[in-house]
């Protein structure tokens, strides 16, 4: 009797495509991702249901936590300007590099007095705690008034459109704290603000 | 010499792939995750312009038609309806007063007063961010249209009404 052979397929794929794939998509997704600033004030921001992304330009966000509040404003030509005008309201003189070095800065929170020796730390000692103290809000130095009328004025120059103001507060923070914050915006005219919150999922 | 083929066959030069693709995958569903969820949402909010020279600066609210509710320590909330001092603040946790913010919507909306459902939120010295951005959601998902904030006019009576019950 002859033997008859069943012809076995292997069930081994060719995987080399699907990998392909995979590792297209992976570079992808890297290259898009915004690497995520390392923030000198962490703040757990409260949540909210709202659906209104952060915009990532014309936009001043103030960092308020631990009584402390910092101070960033989106797009590097803008704060170039800002720390000119700054500049020019305190009468510091800020040389081409230590704009150019400043214009990388997110995030930060130290009085005008040591801003320069800010700017020539290098990143690492930027994030050392101790060394942001936050932004001088008192009556008689009011500096985040001057930043933040000096970021409006710049964003009106480069971009020629409304800055908007937002707001990252801490959850647990108090909020006389907020208040204090929003009284020196209002004396500005500023009357809209964005709260930074967490997405939430909506209730039934 | 060795012989350094020493099976007669020649080795395929195919390499498993398998988790080779499971390690890509595994990568690419973090980065999808993490990139959408990173991204910060915004409250819009709108306070009063504090200039008093301004004409219409000051609005006229319907007393029946307007709850007030005052942020107080520990996460509590105290609301009454019309004129300050005349009805006694009913003291409730901040994530119930949803169902008083409906309630008082459809009584007010029964009288047949004219004029919108006014809810005035006065965040008091007690309350914190939080309690804050809670409230103003409640409100929006409520579509309560007309919302005031008023951190300023704290009433002397509000303040002793929150003392007595200790949220203040």
């Amino acid at each position: 009797m002859p033997r008859i052979k069943v012809k076995r397929t292997s069930t081994v794929t060719d995987m080399t495509a699907m990998c392909d794939v995979a590792s297209l998509l992976l570079t992808f997704f890297i290259l898009t991702a915004t690497a995520r600033q390392p923030e000198p004030l962490t703040v757990n921001t409260p949540s909210s249901t709202y659906e209104f992304k952060v915009p990532a330009e014309n936009n001043a966000i103030l960092t308020i936590g631990q009584g402390k509040v910092f101070f960033e404003v989106a797009g590097n030509k803008v704060r170039e300007r800002t720390l000119e005008l700054m500049g020019e309201q305190y009468k510091i003189d800020f040389s081409p590099l230590e704009k150019q070095r400043f214009s990388v800065i997110g995030t930060f929170g130290v009085p005008l007095a040591n801003l320069k020796s800010f700017i020539a730390m290098s990143g690492s000692d930027r994030m050392k705690p101790g060394v942001q103290t936050g932004i001088p809000t008192d009556s008689t130095d009011n500096q985040l008034n001057s930043w933040v009328l000096n970021a409006r004025k710049a964003n009106a120059e480069i971009n020629s459109q409304q800055m908007r103001v937002s707001i990252k507060g801490d959850a647990n923070e108090e909020y006389p704290v907020v208040k204090k914050i929003i009284d020196v915006l209002q004396k500005q005219k500023v009357n809209k603000f964005l709260l930074v919150t967490n997405a939430e999922a909506k209730k039934k | 010499m060795a012989e350094l083929n020493t099976g007669g066959k020649k080795a395929t030069p195919r390499v498993d792939m398998t988790p080779m693709v499971d390690l890509m995958f595994l990568l690419v569903t973090f980065f999808i995750l993490t990139t959408t969820i990173s991204t910060p949402q915004a409250m819009d909010i709108v306070k009063p312009d504090k200039d008093e020279n301004l004409k219409d600066n000051k609005l006229e609210l319907k007393a029946s038609k307007t709850m007030t509710i005052l942020l107080g320590k520990k996460d509590k909330v105290a609301w009454y309806m019309g004129v300050a001092g005349e009805s006694a603040p009913t003291i409730e946790s901040l994530d119930q007063v949803d169902k008083s913010i409906i309630d008082n919507r459809k009584k007010a909306d029964a009288s047949g007063v004219s004029g919108d459902f006014v809810v005035l939120v006065k965040p008091t010295t007690g309350s914190t961010f939080r309690n804050f951005v809670d409230i103003m959601d409640e409100l929006e998902i409520l579509k309560v249209k007309v919302r005031q904030i008023d951190d300023e006019n704290i009433l002397d009576n509000e303040k002793q009404a929150m003392k007595q019950q200790g949220i203040l």
